[in-house]
């Protein structure tokens, strides 16, 4: 459990952090959206009490984290997988980890086979890792204390698509026995396969949060008509009916309606269909890429469907 | 955020979900001890730099016996020969232990692991201390080898004339030196910064001080009180007095007591990135 209340980070005029109020709840992953610059890895640091915050609380397990005895029992922390002693090898940055702790050394076999690291690249300088196994040797850190809560900034972040799609299961995993995941992206993808909730982050600021469910949904329903020459009928249908209807520039249009609702629209409009689906996070990203270009806004955009 | 959550089913593995632990306890100063020590050796960088205090010894005690007059070649010159790179190299071992963690980022997972920075801090500064010691140890034996070796090559009897005061003095200006080091990386934690800053502390500022006690007699006449490098100069000459102790305790204040503290609240004040 993850618990943020109005968590706030200024440097001098810059407000990078600003107002956080979330929590990551055990059981499930939440998903730390924004584009670069957000001030996710400022939160991420005022968490784990890297980053002494101007205003506001984060605690962890219910206790701030500097005050948890041994932290990296109970919550698992990987915020660079760069920032390492380039001079150590995987193996050994492992078993500082497991005798600061007071673990096993056992233990640090135990990791590497977890994140799939070999004998041989255990024994390597992280000097020599690629950006995909200092990741992995990250997750090991984060998990080699067993902990409850994880909290990885930007794990995704230079894995191939087999890597991401192995870190997904290790988070699904881990959420699945009960573990709280907090985890970051300006990737909308990579969060979207693995998170259970989503925190959406812009400017410091959060500007949409709840379950993937719930932002989905807000993306209503892709429609294309068999006949091209249809969509106009369909339009004039939809804003009839009241319900918002936006053209896609590929013939398509999105229907801020279920699919059932439009498929009954189309019907009573006597207008046949090629495609009738959900439209897949389209009102997420659409919001996400406003967030991204525009640095000027100082209202979020409503976010449809979503608490924000 | 409307759903509540249900404990998750039991995962395959069967591990149910914890309740939060109450058996955790922080880890013991002596384990901060032993990790901060793996950490001294466990790099090429830091393992070398350590093992070139004895390699320096080494090389400093063969020079002198190739180099050296044969009447020379007593204790005293060993050690004094010996002493100089360990004088160099024993503050940059501190300094490293400390500007590492922000140098190379290794803060971010060691202050992770370990939240009260200032354990971490204090378990880096008994390392840096058993170091110093141990090396001063080692120095003493290649010191005292070097002498007997001498004294074989010479046929002359070999010359012990270095007393436990003179030696404890010496140990004693290693360890200042030492402690400037680790005093320059709590304030800087920078590598190349507090490296160079170290320089600047034991090789510019005593000749700026003594240039300027040449031209005003005020600063000449405070030099002793206020010069920390001008008092450990007492350190070399035999065990100081009473009032050479003052003048080291009084001129260690500003040089290195207080930008220590400062050092030492930014140091669990600033930000690891």
């Amino acid at each position: 459990m993850i618990d943020v209340t109005a968590l706030t980070k200024t440097y001098g005029a810059h407000r990078a952090v600003d107002d956080l109020t979330f929590t990551a709840r055990p059981g499930r992953v939440t998903g730390f959206l924004g584009p670069n610059g957000a001030g996710k890895s400022t939160a991420m640091r005022m968490m784990v009490g890297l980053t002494p915050p101007t205003s506001g609380t984060a605690t962890v397990c219910g206790r701030r984290f500097a005050d948890l005895p041994n932290p990296p029992r109970e919550v698992g922390v990987l915020l660079d997988a760069s920032a390492q002693h380039a001079g150590r090898t995987g193996r050994e940055i492992l078993t500082i980890a497991a005798r600061t702790i007071g673990l096993p050394i056992s233990r640090v076999g135990e990791s590497l086979e977890q994140v799939s690291l070999t004998a041989t690249e255990a024994d390597r300088r992280v000097r020599h890792y690629s950006l995909g196994m200092r990741q992995r040797l990250g997750i090991a850190a984060a998990l080699i204390g067993d902990p409850d809560v994880l909290i990885l900034d930007e794990p995704a972040n230079g894995l191939d698509p087999a890597g991401i799609r192995w870190m997904r299961d290790v988070l699904r995993g881990f959420s699945q026995r009960g573990g709280t995941v907090l985890l970051s992206s300006h990737l909308l993808g990579e969060i979207e396969v693995v998170a259970d909730d989503i925190v959406v982050i812009g400017h410091g600021r959060i500007v949409a949060q709840g379950t993937k469910a719930e932002l989905l949904a807000g993306a209503g329903t892709f429609v294309v008509p068999a006949d091209p020459a249809d969509a106009a009928t369909l339009v004039r249908a939809c804003t009839d009916a009241g319900v918002e209807v936006v053209r896609d520039s590929d013939g398509g249009l999105r229907v801020e309606a279920e699919a059932p609702a439009v498929g009954r629209l189309a019907h009573r409009a006597d207008v046949p269909l090629a495609q009738l689906r959900a439209a897949d996070g389209a009102g997420l990203e659409e919001m996400f890429l406003q967030l991204t270009a525009d640095t000027q806004r100082e209202t979020p955009a409503p976010l449809r469907g979503a608490a924000a | 955020m409307s759903t509540t959550l249900t404990p998750a089913p039991a995962a395959p593995t069967g591990t149910p979900a914890r309740a939060p632990r109450t058996d955790l306890t922080r880890p013991p100063f002596g384990r901060l001890v032993r990790v901060e020590a793996r950490k001294t050796f466990d790099t090429r960088a830091g393992l070398w730099l350590s093992a070139s205090i004895v390699v320096l010894a080494v090389l400093a005690t063969g020079a002198v016996i190739a180099f050296a007059p044969d009447e020379a070649l007593t204790y005293e010159q060993f050690a004094s020969a010996i002493g100089i790179p360990m004088a160099v190299i024993l503050p940059m071992l501190a300094i490293l232990s400390i500007t590492s963690e922000w140098s190379q980022r290794s803060g971010l997972a060691t202050f992770t692991m370990v939240p009260s920075r200032g354990r971490v801090i204090a378990a880096k500064a008994v390392v840096s201390l058993l170091v110093g010691v141990v090396s001063m140890v080692v120095a003493l034996g290649v010191g005292a080898l070097g002498t007997l070796v001498g004294s074989l090559l010479t046929g002359l009897d070999p010359v012990w004339d270095v007393s436990p005061s003179e030696f404890a003095s010496l140990g004693v200006a290693n360890l200042l030196g030492m402690a400037v080091g680790f005093m320059l990386g709590v304030l800087l934690r920078s590598s190349p910064a507090a490296i160079v800053g170290y320089f600047v502390f034991t090789f510019v500022v005593p000749t700026l001080s003594m240039t300027l006690a040449a031209f005003q007699d005020r600063w000449a006449d405070a030099q002793p009180w206020a010069d920390f490098g001008y008092a450990q100069t007492a350190l070399f000459d035999g065990w100081p007095d009473g009032e050479q102790w003052a003048q080291l305790g009084v001129s260690s204040l500003p040089w290195l007591v207080l930008p220590m503290l400062v050092g030492l609240w930014l140091v669990t004040r600033s930000e690891v990135k």
